[in-house]
């Protein structure tokens, strides 16, 4: 138990000095999956309304291979990544391997099937209540899903959330496309890695609670921008 | 409709995490831009880097040469594998045969040897076993012997677990056919090998002397062998071959190449300390 | 059959029919809604009413034949539907009706006055800033009814618009559709509410399980002297006031 009295104390350490470097690795990790959580979100809302509300051949197998992709280990994603991106591999000539940028192309990969299978679920639940009345005043399958969409945006922020969650927790696929470069791809998760591969745990812990305090803020900013209010659908979010 | 002052707060937050979000996103990306042409990828091993040396060495390197080297470490075995691919410039390993190797193979052009450290074998300050002492091949027997010890690989194709196999060999026992009972692979690195080691009872390992010292999770383990030639670890340098990756940037790599094992390089390797200890001792051929 | 056969025909069904897998829901129906009628189906639960509406709306899949005749100067007629739980979007009342507006492609600066003008009709226009969520049953029935007026529908149809109602709000939705039916907009109003069909309507079609089996004048239908198919189902019904 001293460990973790000793890392909280280390903990609030680090952050009321500003240590430089440690502001930097926090920046890092935000910037990497909030841009990923981005991309995710344009592409991954999309994908699910449209997995949602549309019919087409090939539908099923598009479906399942989405679901199948929730499960997808971020050390695998990583490695598929780095193959594709290494000089030897078919987008070499990009040349963002060990970059921040094939960061947050590793971590967009991991969230998309996330945000497209949790919208689809979304979306198709809001279907089954009012896709009649959409349909009736004349919305197209594409339009009704979108609008469904708005209808549940909250459910949709938490998709995000938690998508958000996915990318700034995870190690496997970072450290594998970034390298972890001391202030130029080290991300707080690959930090944490290298202070608990040196023995140095009560840091590593500390680093951890940092992470979580910085998540924590994130959510605390989101409640404050939602109104109150007592409804059903709100209090499904709170 | 009437904005409340909760609403225009509400309303102030949102922009002020938007811009927040703009700051930090932006900040990043002219951070990036400014470092963007002068740098190498240098492919190195986990141990090299945990034992800190890069972080005294590589600001000197910098200032000498306004070049910036990024160090990603990995284990031996795959920081090769880098090298292959063409995924770095730069490969600073420690293990002479599998470098040789790869400069026959012609990914690089040279090897030049830069400097060593050692290993030590670490072990519960009890030493059930009786390994300690300067004869690590006496040691190792000693401990294949004692079914109550456990020994920690690290299991990993790194430069340490090679020396790890060729010090069992040296010391007559086939691992593949004599395994001893206590002989325990994690597939890790230096750090979680130790960690592993700590805690368990009665467990050796093998480590560099490096690693060892910034190790700070030492639990009940001790060096108990030292000194001993066969432990010495050999590092080389090589630059890799531009004739078969040619968008290598072959003399900002050159450059790092040649101020490696340059007396000011060889002097900061050799100023690098911890605890008053130096780590590692230069010996690029003069 | 129908006394206003001299209005001009809105939609016709010829044998038409509806079925969900090996159930059939509906079998050789046949009738045309003309212009200024109001329709009322009844019937017993699982009849087919809902399936009947849901054909002439075009939201479900018809064998038969399905003809839409074009009122003067449009293409087709502008048809509207309220179901029984109506649902809306958790937008505010105004945004409710101008995405409907925005849906069916009335222009941009005719969304606000029509959106005003409707509101004001149900006597929803100081709610519009509300969460359309929060109304309450009767005001959310009144709001569908002032999206679906918005668009200035030919026809509107209603699945048992007042079956989830407490009285008051019956009361009070019952006589907003009055008015729109009154305004010209034909009605065909699903409904197991004899005493409302009584009220409202000027035709009545009564479906027995699947099929149409009568349809008549309302006063035809109510007068105890006439004896058709629906006889015993309206001795079997309470009537409801």
């Amino acid at each position: 138990m001293t460990d973790i009295a000793d890392s909280l104390r280390l903990a609030f350490d680090l952050l009321l000095r500003g240590d430089t470097e440690l502001l930097g690795i926090v920046a890092l990790s935000l910037r990497v999956s909030l841009s990923a959580c981005l991309i995710g979100a344009i592409v991954g809302l999309l994908a699910g309304a449209a997995l949602a509300a549309t019919r087409f051949p090939g539908h099923g197998v598009l479906v399942w291979a989405v679901n199948t992709l929730l499960a997808l280990p971020s050390v695998v994603v990583g490695l598929l990544v780095y193959l594709l991106l290494s000089r030897s591999g078919p987008l070499g000539s990009w040349g963002i391997l060990f970059t921040p940028t094939a960061m947050v192309v590793a971590q967009s990969i991991l969230v998309v099937p996330l945000i497209a299978a949790l919208t689809r679920r979304l979306v198709l639940d809001g279907l089954r209540e009012g896709g009649d009345q959409l349909r009736s005043m004349g919305a197209g399958d594409m339009t009704a899903a979108l609008l469904m969409l708005l209808h549940e945006r909250l459910g949709g922020v938490t998709i995000l959330l938690t998508a958000f969650g996915r990318a700034v927790a995870e190690v496997g696929a970072v450290m594998v496309v970034g390298g972890n470069i001391a202030g130029v791809t080290r991300v707080m998760t690959t930090a944490i890695a290298l202070e608990t591969t040196k023995g140095d745990l009560p840091l590593a812990l500390a680093l951890g609670l940092v992470l979580l305090g910085v998540v924590g803020v994130i959510n605390a900013l989101i409640g404050l921008i939602q109104p109150r209010r007592g409804g059903v659908v709100q209090q499904a979010f709170a | 409709m009437d904005m409340t002052i909760a609403d225009a707060l509400r309303r102030g937050v949102l922009r002020a995490s938007c811009l927040l979000g703009l700051v930090v996103l932006g900040a990043g990306s002219a951070g990036q831009v400014a470092a963007q042409e002068r740098f190498i990828v240098v492919a190195s091993t986990t141990s090299t880097e945990q034992s800190g040396l890069f972080g005294h060495l590589l600001p000197a390197f910098m200032a000498a040469t306004g070049i910036e080297a990024r160090v990603v470490a990995v284990g031996t075995g795959q920081a090769l594998d880098m090298g292959r691919r063409g995924d770095a410039d730069v490969v600073f390993v420690h293990d002479t045969a599998a470098e040789e190797k790869f400069a026959a193979e012609g990914f690089a052009l040279k090897r030049l040897p830069v400097m060593y450290n050692d290993f030590v074998l670490v072990g519960p300050a009890s030493d059930p076993a009786g390994a300690r002492g300067n004869d690590i091949a006496a040691a190792l027997k000693k401990l294949a012997s004692t079914p109550t010890v456990s020994f920690v690989s690290r299991g990993d194709k790194s430069g340490t677990h090679a020396a790890e196999l060729r010090l069992w060999k040296a010391a007559g026992i086939d691992l593949a056919t004599a395994r001893p009972a206590g002989y325990k692979e994690c597939g890790c690195g230096m750090g979680p090998a130790l960690n592993i080691a700590s805690s368990t009872p009665n467990a050796y390992a093998l480590t560099d002397r490096g690693t060892w010292l910034s190790f700070k999770n030492r639990g009940q383990l001790a060096v108990l062998v030292e000194g001993d030639k066969t432990l010495f670890n050999q590092y080389g340098v090589m630059a890799v071959n531009p004739a078969k990756h040619p968008h290598v940037k072959q003399a900002l790599a050159q450059r790092f190449v040649d101020w490696v094992v340059s007396p000011a390089g060889q002097q900061a390797i050799a100023s690098y300390q911890i605890g008053g200890q130096q780590l590692f001792f230069p010996n690029a051929a003069k | 059959m129908s006394p206003a056969a001299s209005a001009p025909p809105l939609i016709s069904l010829r044998d038409a029919g509806a079925r969900f897998g090996p159930t059939v829901a509906l079998r050789d129906v046949s009738f045309t809604v003309h212009r200024g009628e109001r329709l009322a189906v009844v019937g017993a639960n699982g009849s087919g009413k809902s399936t009947l509406l849901r054909l002439l709306h075009g939201l479900q899949a018809a064998q038969g034949e399905r003809e839409l005749h074009a009122p003067a100067g449009a293409a087709r007629p502008v048809l509207a539907m309220l179901f029984q739980r109506p649902f809306l979007l958790s937008v505010s009342v105004r945004w409710n009706v101008l995405i409907a507006l925005w849906l069916r492609g009335v222009p941009r600066r005719e969304r606000e006055a029509r959106c005003r003008d409707a509101l004001a009709r149900v006597g929803l226009l100081a709610m519009a800033p509300r969460q359309a969520r929060e109304l309450s049953g009767g005001q959310q029935q009144r709001l569908a009814l002032a999206r679906a007026w918005a668009l200035r529908p030919d026809v509107l149809l209603l699945d048992e618009p007042t079956a989830s109602l407490d009285p008051s709000a019956k009361r009070e939705v019952e006589s907003l559709i009055d008015e729109v039916a009154c305004d010209g907009t034909t009605l065909v109003m699903a409904t197991h509410n004899l005493g409302q069909a009584k009220r409202l309507a000027s035709r009545v079609l009564y479906l027995d399980a699947g099929r149409l089996a009568a349809d008549m004048p309302v006063k035809d239908f109510f007068d105890p002297a006439t004896n058709h198919a629906a006889s015993l189902f309206l001795k079997g019904e309470l009537p409801w006031t």
